[in-house]
């Protein structure tokens, strides 16, 4: 066999050889991509984020940036504790766990208040959502409705879109009937299925399946966002801790950069200024 | 006299089946280690016998998860008992031979099916159509004792056939020459003799039941509340668990160990009582 070494070489030298070359290229490129950055948290920034991340990726392939979900907790507990470099988080207050986190505000978000496309009611205020909440109205024919339960939909205690949503309502004690779904995606498909349903979730997830209602009045649009008139809206916050290592900071410029914050607002959010 | 080699390939499994019960041990000693400062902070009676669940504000009461994880698993068993015992009957008892040999490996297949799918299939087709039939907001607890009911199928189903095949085929012999029917024969006779094996199947089809989490997670509802009816959406204890493991911190994380020595002190139960009944099988035989 080793007579002939190149030519008639049995696959599984073969096989080795690669393996050998590739461990040997291994150290190099691992100093070439040694900057990988892990982002954790917002289930309803995730998309986005991992929208940046490909894009990101295009143009600096040496740069590995992985995106988790999670929750905004989760965003906020991996950043302290280093297990993500960056931590996403959607909150209107940020707890005191997060003080001693850098926060940039990478993009603002509404929170569209979502019906059943069968539903009639398109208009609820800001009191009225609370009360449906609270569990102190309980059927639609109360809002001028047909006579059927309200389907109360929220997200679990850790959700960012959940403290936001309670936080500008006001504080208050969540009705114990209300159904729990863990993110954005599975809140929007239970109001698609169920006629009497009534949920929230990230305005740019808002798609044909539920019906975004006015609040007070005023529907959840780009423009309103912007001119600062409708109340439900969060800031989307990048969490490091410390300084950022030269890649997520990388990260976080090309995010807060022109390109990056176009990307945001072409699929449904604002930007961060 | 051992080899040498022998010796230590001896050692080796011992070492290997060692292992096994080391994980058990290490996994049990951090569940209690986590979750019983909890206990012993907040008191049992406060933890186990109170409705209110409020993390946020130092309110641990989990008696609605246990009262779901019960009602569910109930439900599981009611609609998934009888199924598996009627079809093991039918496949050990009734039907040709060749039957067995197809029908037998497809419902063991289903046992691999992932949760995940499951749930998707109780989420998309199950849910609306309790809604549309029998109201409420269909992610029940009626749907999820369906959907476990289906899961716990190949559980039950095999280790019954498993238990009725164990009867000696004397019995059966027996009985038709006392002019019994083949029904009379099965129902008065294999069945019983059978009975431990089916109870069996049985119990370790509710340790099943009781330990599903994501195919729960998805059609439950995860409603905390003490649940009134089947139509009512519900949290069990499994799902309090998943929902809520990401973000807690302190007490609140500690709670949700101490919603693991619950499930684990009920799962020991329930094995115990699957372990008593085999050997009982096993005691009768001979």
């Amino acid at each position: 066999m080793s007579q002939k070494p190149s030519a008639t070489r049995p696959p599984s030298q073969r096989v080795l050889a690669f393996i050998l070359i590739t461990l040997s290229l291994f150290p190099e490129s691992c100093a070439g991509r040694a900057s990988s950055v892990t982002l954790a948290g917002s289930t309803a920034f995730q998309p986005f984020a991992e929208k940046l991340a490909d894009e990101y990726d295009a143009a600096h392939p040496e740069i590995n940036v992985t995106v988790q979900g999670g929750g905004s907790a989760v965003g906020i507990s991996a950043a302290v504790n280093g297990a993500a470099q960056i931590g996403m988080a959607d909150l209107v207050e940020l707890p005191p766990d997060a003080k001693v986190l850098t926060a940039f505000v990478v993009a603002r978000d509404g929170i569209a208040v979502v019906v059943n496309p069968s539903c009639r009611i398109s208009d609820l205020s800001m009191t009225r959502i609370r009360d449906i909440y609270m569990g102190s109205v309980r059927n639609w024919k109360e809002l001028g409705g047909p006579d059927a339960a309200i389907t109360v939909v929220s997200r679990e205690a850790g959700s960012g879109t959940r403290s936001s949503f309670e936080t500008i309502l006001g504080h208050f004690d969540l009705t114990d009937t209300a159904i729990i779904q863990d993110s954005n995606g599975t809140v929007r498909e239970t109001v698609a299925d169920d006629a009497g349903a009534i949920g929230y979730l990230s305005y740019g997830l808002v798609d044909r399946k539920v019906k975004a209602i006015r609040v007070d009045g005023l529907p959840c649009t780009t423009e309103l966002i912007l001119a600062g008139k409708y109340r439900l809206v969060r800031p989307i916050y990048f969490l490091t801790l410390g300084e950022p290592s030269p890649a997520a900071k990388g990260f976080i410029d090309f995010a807060l950069g022109p390109e990056g914050q176009a990307s945001i607002e072409a699929d449904g959010l604002l930007p961060a200024r | 006299m051992k080899a040498p080699s022998d010796k230590a390939v001896e050692r080796i499994l011992l070492g290997v089946a060692c292992t096994a019960i080391l994980c058990l041990i290490a996994i049990a000693a951090f569940i209690f280690k986590e979750g019983l400062p909890f206990l012993a902070k907040v008191g049992p009676g406060n933890f186990l016998f109170s409705s209110d669940w409020r993390p946020d504000s130092g309110r641990y009461g989990i008696l609605p998860m246990i009262a779901s994880s019960l009602w569910v698993t109930l439900g599981a068993l009611v609609l998934g008992a009888p199924l598996g015992m009627a079809g093991a009957v039918f496949l050990s008892e009734f039907s040709p031979p060749g039957a067995v040999k197809v029908v037998k490996p497809a419902i063991e297949l289903l046992a691999g099916i992932p949760s995940v799918v499951f749930g998707f299939i109780g989420v998309t087709v199950l849910a609306p159509l309790i809604r549309r039939i029998a109201g409420g907001p269909g992610l029940s607890l009626l749907a999820a004792s369906i959907v476990l009911g289906v899961m716990i199928l190949p559980t039950v189903l095999s280790i019954s056939i498993d238990a009725l095949g164990a009867v000696p085929q004397g019995y059966r012999e027996g009985a038709l020459a006392l002019g019994a029917t083949r029904w009379q024969a099965v129902r008065m006779v294999v069945l019983k003799a059978a009975r431990s094996g089916l109870l069996a199947g049985t119990i370790l089809g509710m340790g099943r039941a009781i330990g599903e989490t994501m195919a729960v997670i998805m059609v439950a509802g995860n409603t905390v509340k003490m649940p009134s009816s089947a139509l009512d959406s519900g949290r069990t204890l499994t799902a309090n668990i998943a929902l809520e493991m990401g973000y807690a911190t302190g007490m609140h994380r500690r709670a949700l160990f101490a919603t693991g020595i619950a499930l684990f002190v009920v799962i020991m139960i329930l094995n115990a009582f699957a372990t008593a009944s085999l050997k009982r099988r096993a005691g009768g035989r001979r």
